[in-house]
C-alpha cells in the first residue's frame, strides 16, 4: 500500500490552473523528487501536501485516510523551507523542540529526543546558538532535525540543497539520502535541478504546467525520456525529429533523444544513423569533451571521452551512432 | 561636505538644548543671564507642586495612552498587513493612515466635538478630562503603532508562520509563539513613539482636556506666555537625562547577543 | 473579528470626528454650553452657511491660509536641504556611529516642543542670550529684534520639523545600493555628477515623502507661531484656535479646519502613497 496517494488534484490562482488533475502514488520508505521549472506546479503541491493550500478537486490521502481538508497541524506531514524558516528568536534546542512542545511531550522527553538529533545531524555544541550564528549547512541540518523531531513518515523538502553553496550541495545531498536510509521515512524533494533530483531520488517524476509528464527510475528516466519536452528539460540530449537525419532505430517514433556520450566519430559517413558536420565549439571539462557540431539543419552536442583527439573548430567530422541509442519520444 | 551639513544640522538642533543645559546652573534670575553657579532651580522646580502634579498625569496619560495605542495598533497593523483585499480596503488604509498626517489642531478640535456629540447623544463622557486627553493621544498613537507593525509583519518571512502551524502549532499558538516574539521591538518602538508624543502634545491636550486635568506640556504652555522662568532650563536638564537614561536602556537590551 | 474591531474604532476615532468637523461648518454660534446650534436638529435642517461664506467672501482668511502655506514650504523647503545633507552625513557613517548619530538627532527632542520653544525666546528676545552677546562684542549698541519676527518663526519652525525630514532620508539613504554611485563614477561621472544622477532621482521618494511630512502638519502649526511669531502675520492654525478658544465660534472654526484639510488632501494622499500603509 502507498504511504501517500493524490487523486486528481486540481488547483487554480485567478485564471491560471497550477496543477490539472494530478494523481501520483508514493511508497513508504521512498526518496521521491519532484522534478519542474517554475511554474510547473511542484512548489504548489508540496504546498496541498504540507496543507497549506486547499485543492479545487482532487483528494490527498495519507497512509489511508484522506487528508484533503485536515489543518497543517492536524498532517502527520513535516516539511522543510528552502528558507529553512529557523526560528531567529530560538536557539537551536528550542528551534529543535519547537514541534515537540506543541505537541505536549514531556519535559524529558523532550529534552533525550532534541539530543539524539543533535546527535544525528552533527549539531553538538551548537544546541544554545541562535540560527544567525551558523553557517548555511548547520542551518540546514537544524531545519532538518525540526521537522523530524516528531518522526512524521513523510518529511517534505522544498529545494532543500538550493541555499547552499554549490561546494557543499553534493554532500550534503548524499548525507540528505543516508539519512533518509537511516530512517526509513518516505522523503519527497522539490527540485528544479535534474542532476539533483537524479542522484539522490529512487523515483523521480517530471511535473510540466500542472502535469505530470513522466515518473521513472533516474535511470529510465534518462535513458528513455518519454517526450520531447522531458529530453529538453532533462537536458543535454539531442532531440533528432523524425525524417531530417536518415535514421533507423529499434521502435518507430515521430522523434528521438540521442544522449551525447553515445555519438561516436567515425572515418566513413554510414548510410543511416550518422551524419557529416563542422566543429563549431570544443570545451575540454577534465572527465570529458563537449563538441558542438553542425550537422545538416541541426547543431549536435556530442561527448567525448577524455582520451580521445579532440577535432579543431572548422574542421569536417562523421559523426555515428547504434540504433540504440535512438530512444523514442512519444511526443 | 556631508560633514559640514551633518555638523552644521546637529549644532543647530543641540545650541538653545545645550544653552538651557548650561544655564539650569545660573544663579541668576533672567534666563540665559550668568549669575554664577547655582543649583536653585533644581530645588525650585522640585518645590513646584502645579508643575509636579502635571508632569505626573502627563507620564500616567502617556502610559495609558501608549498601552491603548499598542493594542489598538496592533490590530489595525494586523489587518493592514494580513487581511488582503477586503471591500473598503483603501478606506481603512486611509482611516488608519489619517491621524499620521492630519494637522493636530484639526485633530484636536475634530475629537473635542466629537466629545460634546457623544456627550449630547449618550450623556458620556460627561465632563472632559485625563479620560479624554487619554482617548484622544490613544487615536493618535495607534496610527503610529499601525505602521510600524505592519511593516514588521510585512517583511516577516510567511514561511515562519507556516512552519509552525506545520510543527502542530494552533493559529493562536503560532501568534503567541512565533510572530509576537519576533514583532516585539516594533511593538516596543510603537509604545515609545506613543509615550512620547502624548508627553509633548499641547495642541490636542488643550482641545479634549477640561479643568483640572492639566498636562505638562498644557501647564508650561501658559506659562511660556507669562514667561519663562530657569525652572524651565532645569526641567529640560532633568527630561533630557530622563530620556538619555531611556535610551540607554533600549540601546543595551536590542543589542544582539 | 478583528477587521469588525478595528473598523469601529476607526470609524468613531478618526471618521466619525471629521464629518462632525464638516458639519460643525454649518452651526450657528450662541452664547451657552455647548456655544452653538448644530446644523441638524429636531425639527431637521437648522444650519447656517454664514461660516462658510465669511471665509470665502472675507480676504483675511484666505490671506491667513495662503500665508501658512508658503510658511510650510519654506520650512518643508528648508528641512529638506538641510536634512538630506545630515541623512547623508549619517548614511556614510560606520554603522555602529549610525545609531549614535540618530540618537544625536533625536534626543534635543525630548526637551519637550515647549520648553525648546521657551529657549529659543530666551536667545532670540530683547535682553536675551544673542543680543547680548552681539552687544558684548561691540558689534551692535541697540538689541536686535529678532523674537517675535518672520525670521524667528522659521527658525523654530525648521527647529522643530528638521527630524521629520532627517529621519525617512536617513533610512533610505542607508538603504541604497552604493553600488550603483560606484558605477557611475566608474564610467567616468564626477562626484557632482554622481549626486545629480543617480542619488538624487534615487532618493526622490523619500525626499519627497520627508519634503511633505513636515509640509502636511507645518501647514497648520500653532504653538511655534504662537510663541515665536510676529502677533500680526495670522497662519491658518492660529486662527482656529483663536476661533475656538478666544472667540469661542466653534462653526468658523470647523469651517477653517474643513478648508485647511481640503487644501492639504492632495499633499495628504500624496504622502499616504509613498508611505507604508495603503
Amino acid at each position: 500500500m502507498s504511504l501517500l496517494a493524490l487523486e486528481g488534484v486540481t488547483k487554480r490562482f485567478g485564471g491560471v490552473v497550477a496543477l490539472d488533475g494530478l494523481s501520483l502514488e508514493i511508497g513508504a520508505g521512498e526518496f521521491f523528487a519532484l522534478l519542474g521549472g517554475s511554474g510547473s506546479g511542484k512548489s504548489t503541491l508540496l504546498r496541498i501536501i504540507a496543507g497549506f493550500e486547499a485543492p479545487e478537486s482532487g483528494r490527498v490521502v495519507l497512509q489511508g485516510s484522506d487528508i484533503t481538508r485536515l489543518p497543517p497541524p492536524a498532517r502527520a506531514v513535516a516539511m522543510m523551507f528552502q528558507s529553512y524558516a529557523l526560528f531567529p528568536h530560538l536557539s537551536v534546542a528550542d528551534n529543535i523542540a519547537y514541534g515537540l512542545r506543541r505537541a505536549g511531550t514531556a519535559k524529558d522527553a523532550i529534552a533525550s529526543r532534541v539530543a539524539e538529533l543533535v546527535a544525528l545531524l552533527g549539531l553538538a555544541g551548537l544546541e544554545a546558538r541562535r540560527p544567525h550564528q551558523l553557517s548555511g549547512g548547520q542551518q540546514q541540518r537544524v531545519a532538518l532535525a525540526r521537522a523530524l523531531a516528531r518522526r512524521p513518515p513523510l518529511l517534505l523538502l522544498d529545494e532543500p540543497l538550493a541555499a547552499l553553496d554549490s561546494g557543499l550541495r553534493e554532500h550534503t545531498g548524499l548525507e540528505l539520502r543516508a539519512l533518509q536510509r537511516r530512517l526509513g521515512a518516505s522523503f519527497v524533494m522539490v527540485t528544479h535541478d535534474q542532476s539533483e533530483a537524479l542522484a539522490l531520488a529512487d523515483r523521480v517524476a517530471v511535473l510540466e504546467q500542472g502535469r505530470i509528464a513522466q515518473v521513472a527510475s533516474p535511470r529510465e528516466l534518462y535513458d528513455k525520456p518519454a517526450t520531447r519536452s522531458v529530453a529538453r528539460f532533462l537536458g543535454a540530449a539531442n532531440i533528432l525529429e523524425a525524417g531530417g537525419l536518415p535514421l533507423r532505430a529499434e521502435v518507430e517514433a515521430p522523434a528521438y533523444a540521442l544522449r551525447p556520450e553515445r555519438i561516436r566519430l567515425a572515418d566513413v559517413l554510414p548510410a543511416v544513423n550518422g551524419a557529416a558536420a563542422i566543429v563549431l565549439e570544443v570545451a575540454f571539462r577534465g572527465g570529458d569533451a563537449l563538441v558542438l557540431a553542425q550537422a545538416s539543419g541541426q547543431v549536435l552536442r556530442v561527448v567525448l571521452p577524455a582520451g580521445a583527439t579532440l577535432p579543431e573548430p572548422g574542421a569536417a567530422i562523421i559523426l555515428a551512432w547504434e540504433p540504440s541509442a535512438l530512444a523514442p519520444l512519444l511526443a | 561636505m556631508k560633514r559640514a551639513f551633518l555638523a552644521l544640522g546637529l549644532g543647530f538642533l543641540w545650541a538653545p538644548v545645550l544653552l538651557m543645559a548650561a544655564y539650569a546652573f545660573s544663579e541668576s534670575r533672567v534666563p540665559f543671564q550668568w549669575g554664577g553657579f547655582s543649583t536653585r532651580w533644581f530645588t525650585a522646580l522640585a518645590a513646584n507642586e502645579r508643575l509636579l502634579e502635571a508632569a505626573w498625569l502627563s507620564l500616567r496619560i502617556a502610559a495609558a495612552s501608549a498601552s491603548l495605542a499598542l493594542l489598538l495598533g496592533l490590530a489595525l497593523g494586523w489587518v493592514l498587513a494580513r487581511h488582503g483585499h477586503f471591500a473598503g480596503r483603501p478606506i481603512f488604509g486611509a482611516l488608519a493612515g489619517a491621524p499620521l498626517v492630519l494637522p493636530e489642531v484639526v485633530t484636536g478640535l475634530a475629537l473635542l466635538l466629537l466629545f460634546v456629540g457623544l456627550q449630547a447623544l449618550t450623556g458620556w463622557p460627561a465632563q472632559r478630562g485625563a479620560m479624554t486627553v487619554w482617548l484622544a493621544h490613544s487615536a493618535l498613537g495607534m496610527a503610529y503603532v499601525a505602521v510600524l507593525v505592519q511593516a514588521r509583519l510585512a517583511s516577516l518571512d510567511p514561511a515562519l508562520e507556516e512552519v509552525a502551524a506545520d510543527l502542530g502549532a494552533s493559529p493562536l499558538a503560532v501568534f503567541g509563539t512565533v510572530t509576537l516574539p519576533l514583532i516585539v521591538p516594533s511593538l516596543a518602538a510603537g509604545w515609545l513613539l506613543a509615550f512620547t508624543l502624548s508627553l509633548d502634545d499641547v495642541v490636542l491636550a488643550s482641545f479634549v482636556s477640561g479643568p483640572g486635568a492639566t498636562t505638562l506640556p498644557v501647564y508650561l504652555f501658559s506659562q511660556l506666555r507669562l514667561g519663562m522662568t530657569p525652572e524651565a532650563n532645569a526641567l529640560a536638564v532633568v527630561m533630557l537625562g530622563g530620556a538619555a537614561v531611556l535610551g540607554g536602556i533600549a540601546w543595551v537590551i536590542r543589542r544582539p547577543g | 473579528m478583528i477587521r469588525a474591531a478595528t473598523w469601529a474604532a476607526l470609524v468613531l476615532l478618526v471618521a466619525a470626528p471629521l464629518v462632525i468637523v464638516f458639519g460643525m461648518g454649518f452651526g450657528t454660534p450662541i452664547a451657552g454650553v455647548p456655544p452653538v446650534i448644530p446644523p441638524f436638529g429636531a425639527a431637521g435642517w437648522q444650519g447656517s452657511f454664514e461660516a462658510w461664506s465669511l471665509l470665502l467672501a472675507d480676504n483675511f482668511y484666505l490671506d491667513t491660509l495662503l500665508r501658512s502655506l508658503r510658511l510650510a514650504t519654506v520650512t518643508a523647503a528648508l528641512c529638506l536641504a538641510l536634512g538630506f545633507g545630515m541623512a547623508l552625513g549619517i548614511a556614510s557613517a560606520a554603522p555602529r556611529r549610525q545609531a549614535l548619530l540618530l540618537a544625536l538627532v533625536l534626543l534635543p527632542f525630548w526637551t519637550g516642543s515647549v520648553l525648546r520653544m521657551a529657549a529659543w525666546v530666551g536667545l532670540l528676545r530683547d535682553g536675551g542670550w544673542i543680543n547680548a552677546v552681539l552687544m558684548q562684542a561691540g558689534l551692535i549698541t541697540e538689541p536686535l529684534p529678532l523674537l517675535y519676527s518672520e525670521g524667528a518663526m522659521l527658525v523654530g519652525m525648521v527647529h522643530g520639523y528638521l527630524p521629520f525630514a532627517v529621519l525617512p532620508l536617513t533610512a533610505a539613504l542607508t538603504k541604497r545600493d552604493l553600488r550603483l554611485e560606484e558605477a557611475a563614477a566608474d564610467l567616468g561621472a564626477g562626484r557632482a555628477t554622481v549626486f545629480l544622477t543617480v542619488t538624487l532621482p534615487l532618493a526622490a521618494p523619500a525626499a519627497a515623502a520627508a519634503f511633505l511630512l513636515v509640509f502636511i502638519p507645518a501647514a497648520g502649526e500653532v504653538v511655534i507661531p504662537e510663541v515665536l511669531g510676529a502677533p500680526d502675520s495670522m497662519l491658518i492654525g492660529r486662527a482656529i484656535w483663536g476661533e475656538f478658544f478666544q472667540t469661542r465660534d466653534w462653526p468658523q472654526a470647523a469651517a477653517l479646519s474643513t478648508a485647511l484639510l481640503a487644501l492639504l488632501l492632495i499633499p495628504m494622499a500624496l504622502y499616504q502613497r509613498l508611505s507604508v500603509v495603503r
